[in-house]
């Protein structure tokens, strides 16, 4: 391959690694605010509590990272459910400021909590031996990590497309999604389907945590580092849209990958430009609703 | 008989009248109370010499709260980007006199000031057609925006490690600077009075009264055709020249600045202070930013996991329990002592 | 613009749709200066829609607003307020945090260009304060004028919104179910008020209550399924054919009408 290319492939295949990891974090969250019309800005303390289980199970327990991840996500998506049962369905009626400020405030007491039982030094996880080195695609070889969170990505992207489109229970999310109301009138129990969004999204949040690991490493400040980039994702692609998510994951990661690339010092200017941008031409997202 | 009917009803509709004017006119006189904060800090200055620097730094807080009252707790805009203008004030003033060699104190945060609101008409008259989430992102965006722009022209603006060795005019000539900070604190709180001034009479006014309203009810408002927009832009614009001028002050009392002034973290500090004083209070920036401060002066030093674990037990406990926040408290008790002693 | 002068409002061949639901259809409506209104039908036959059209709250898919011969139909809800349309709204949209009195010298601040001003104390303003009073008192909410509007009974806050278009010194008042949730002691306030207007404001009222549209209408538009079905002499639309059909049909829970 020649160089330029060579480049560009690897540029495109890490935004697509780095855009499958905002897309499995994010898509909980999308699909929550456009549900429930709760700003919730805890969702990156669930996917750090995600990170932690696993790191727990791995190292404490000797679990393999695989399960690891899977326990942590239908984990942590459980025990999401007392929060949304007693604590934020109190403040569905509030105002977005008393709900920005609750869960603001819920982040905080994550991050202290887990800062004092795991201490503030980064952590990793133990990769087994399948998924660490490079993986030969027949063209060229990549990093086996990243292929495998690809291919996770895609396999998730595939079940819930699926979930979402092909079965009762998306259709009734659907529904409450465009017109709450009316799904009530319909007969469908709003609250349950609440419940069930909401601890799926903490569950993905957790998972998207998990993987993140091998990739940022993990510090209890990950729960708000991210967490504006979650809300970039969620705001761009628009709320409570699956393909809105996963459309602004992909924009968002190669963007800002090739941008990292081309000019480093930039930062994190290409995803703040492109959020203004989009938000300027389509204030409610790619996909949003007025 | 139908005739006392008539005019007890007479009377009670004229003594309904008059109350009810008193009332509305004598809404903006200014009450003892008022007094309380200011012979408060005039106290501290008093009791605790020693502790005059951060005694400064307080009261930049206080101004940057109050800046952030006018729109979050007076016109409703939720935004957690507002350390955007207190930087832009702050590195004006810095960059004024390393390049310009501007180091008169007054002029420059009014300088600070003037652009940090010149900027703030700017982005306000774009993004406030626009509510909720994509208003907060709007607002998160631009302020990261500059701090990234500002890491890449580090050449420019010291970067993350700051631009160190700036030093200012004596005050009016007169006043020199201590090592003690002496002469910053009272430098503050009199740019505070001043601000505070300007704020209290906005706040009293039709546009103040306007501004409630469209916090109160946007729709409201179209419908009696208040210029709705042009209101927020405004006070947006009054609001950001406000921080920028807190951020002057924070250069010239700091004669240091990084770029950490334009951290989300910053605009979400100066948000939570806000709600624990009290919104749309004006006091509530006083007792917010002084609690917090102070707070945070003593506890983080001690343990910085304890301080977010008590600024995260706060922040919950306010909004289920105390939405008004300190002022609100100290609202209800005051209520309850004139109750008690009327009987 | 002179504020003053009575007005006509026209509406011609207004359509409004939301994919595929066409809720306003072809509707053409006047109401020349002092005219007296009622526009009446079947539950979600339009008749909000049609005033949020006329307001500017939603915009038509066809057709236009017209206001003294003047086309209006792509401009704001701020801007046809300032050119003297007032309306009240099915639901109560006051300032519930403040107090009534704050309600009314708003609207009169924000009627005068008082708003404009940042300097002054808006309490220095005596005739503002004294006209609101005024307002106040022709529908007996004077005793309340200093209580916060969310601690009222709903049917004085209904008194509150009808105060507040008012207030507005409106030259084409639009008021939507104006009675509705007022106790019958003193929904009579409403129409005694309304009564005593400028005769050249003109007003349209939807109102589901016969005994008041008959008292206060010179004129009746039916609207049913979006569509005007018949405009005429209170008279001459009770005695229409199909209007007792679209009524009647309703009554038996038959076929007929629409619940659209």
């Amino acid at each position: 391959m020649s160089h330029y290319a060579n480049i560009a492939v690897s540029v495109l295949f890490d935004g697509l690694a780095y855009a499958m990891f905002l897309f499995i974090t994010s898509v909980g969250l999308s699909v929550t605010m456009g549900l429930m019309n709760f700003v919730n800005l805890a969702h990156g303390a669930f996917a750090m509590a995600g990170g932690y289980v696993v790191v727990s199970l791995t190292r404490s327990l000797g679990i393999d990272f695989v399960p690891s991840l899977a326990f942590a996500a239908v984990a942590v998506g459980a025990a999401s459910v007392p929060f949304e049962r007693y604590l934020y369905r109190r403040l569905y009626k509030a105002t977005d400021l008393e709900q920005v400020l609750l869960t603001i405030g819920l982040a905080f007491i994550a991050i202290a909590s887990f800062t004092y039982f795991y201490g503030p030094i980064p952590k990793s996880v133990p990769l087994p031996d399948w998924l660490q080195g490079d993986v030969n695609l027949g063209f060229r070889a990549f990093p086996t990590y990243r292929a495998f969170l690809i291919a996770v990505g895609a396999a998730l992207i595939a079940v819930l497309w699926y979930a979402f489109e092909r079965t009762n229970i998306g259709a009734k999310i659907r529904a409450a999604v465009d017109n709450r109301r009316m799904a009530e009138s319909v007969g469908i129990n709003v609250d349950r389907l609440f419940t069930l969004t909401f601890a799926l999204g903490s569950g993905l949040a957790a998972l998207g945590g998990g993987l993140a690991i091998q990739l940022f490493g993990l510090t209890p400040s990950f729960a708000v580092i991210y967490l504006v980039l979650f809300l970039i994702v969620v705001a761009v692609g628009g709320l409570g849209s699956l393909k809105g998510t996963l459309l602004a994951a992909l924009v968002i990661g190669i963007i800002d990958t090739g941008g990292k690339y081309v000019f480093p010092v930039a930062g994190n200017l290409f995803i703040y430009a492109v959020t203004v941008i989009v938000l300027l031409i389509k204030p409610a997202g790619f996909y949003g609703r007025e | 008989m139908a005739g006392n009917e008539i005019s007890a009803a007479a009377t009670t509709s004229v003594a309904a009248r008059a109350q009810a004017t008193g009332f509305l006119a004598r809404r903006h006189y200014v009450r003892w109370p008022e007094a309380l904060p200011w012979l408060i800090a005039i106290a501290c200055f008093f009791l605790f010499p020693d502790r005059m620097t951060f005694g400064s730094q307080v009261l930049v807080m206080v101004i940057f709260a109050l800046s952030l009252d006018l729109i979050l707790g007076y016109a409703g805009i939720v935004t957690l980007g507002h350390a955007a203008f207190f930087g832009i004030g702050a590195y004006v003033v810095a960059l004024a006199f390393l390049r310009l060699g501007w180091s008169e104190p007054i002029s420059g945060i009014i300088l600070g000031g003037l652009v940090a609101g010149l900027i703030g008409a700017a982005v306000g008259w774009f993004i406030l057609h626009y509510r909720g989430l994509t208003l907060l992102m709007l607002t998160i965006a631009f302020a990261a925006t500059l701090q990234e722009s500002g890491n890449l022209r580090s050449d420019i603006t010291g970067g993350y490690d700051g631009l160190p060795g700036l030093s200012f005019d004596p005050l009016l000539g007169i006043f020199q600077y201590d090592l003690y900070g002496h002469t910053n604190y009272l430098y503050a709180l009199a740019v505070l009075a001043v601000i505070f001034f300007f704020v209290r009479r906005i706040v009293y006014s039709p546009f103040g009264q306007a501004l409630t309203g469209i916090r109160e009810n946007v729709r409201r408002m179209n419908a009696i055709g208040s210029p709705v927009h042009r209101r927020l832009v405004t006070v947006y614009a009054i609001s950001a020249a406000i921080a920028g001028v807190a951020g002057g002050l924070f250069t010239q009392t700091n004669a240091y600045v990084t770029l950490t002034v334009f951290d989300f973290d910053f605009s979400a500090k100066v948000m939570v202070m806000l709600i624990l004083g009290g919104t749309g209070r004006l006091y509530g920036a006083f007792l917010g930013a002084f609690v917090y401060m102070v707070m945070e002066d003593n506890l983080s030093k001690f343990s910085p996991t304890f301080w977010q674990l008590g600024i995260g037990l706060l922040l919950v406990f306010a909004v289920l329990f105390a939405r008004r926040g300190l002022a609100g408290w100290v609202e209800d008790v005051g209520h309850d002592l004139r109750r008690w002693v009327k009987r | 613009m002179n504020a003053g002068a009575p007005a006509t409002l026209e509406v011609q061949k207004l359509n409004c749709s939301f994919g595929a639901l066409h809720v306003t259809r072809n509707v053409d409506l006047t109401l020349e200066r002092g005219a007296r209104r009622a526009l009446i039908g079947p539950n979600g036959a339009g008749k909000t829609t049609l005033v949020n059209l006329i307001t500017g709250v939603l915009l038509p898919t066809d057709g236009r607003v017209l206001l003294d011969g003047a086309d209006i139909t792509a401009t704001t809800q701020a801007f046809r307020a300032r050119r003297g349309i007032a309306r009240t709204f099915q639901i109560n949209q006051l300032f519930r945090g403040l107090t009534v009195l704050e309600n009314i010298c708003m609207t009169i601040g924000e009627r005068d260009g008082h708003c404009n001003n940042l300097w002054r104390p808006a309490g220095a303003r005596q005739a503002v304060i004294d006209e609101a009073l005024g307002h106040l008192e022709s529908l007996r909410l004077v005793d309340d004028a200093l209580k916060l509007v969310r601690e009222l009974p709903y049917g004085r806050q209904r008194l509150v919104e009808i105060a507040v278009a008012l207030a507005q010194k409106p030259r084409v008042l639009l008021l939507d179910e104006p009675a509705a949730g007022v106790p019958s002691s003193e929904s009579h306030l409403i129409l005694d008020v309304v009564a005593a207007l400028d005769p050249d404001i003109a007003i349209l009222i939807i109102e589901h209550d016969m005994d008041v549209v008959m008292r206060f209408a010179r004129e009746i538009t039916v609207l049913v399924q979006g569509a005007v079905l018949t405009q005429g002499k209170p008279a001459d639309i009770m005695a229409d054919e199909q209007v007792r059909a679209v009524y009647l049909g309703q009554a038996r829970g038959a076929g007929g009408g629409g619940h659209g």
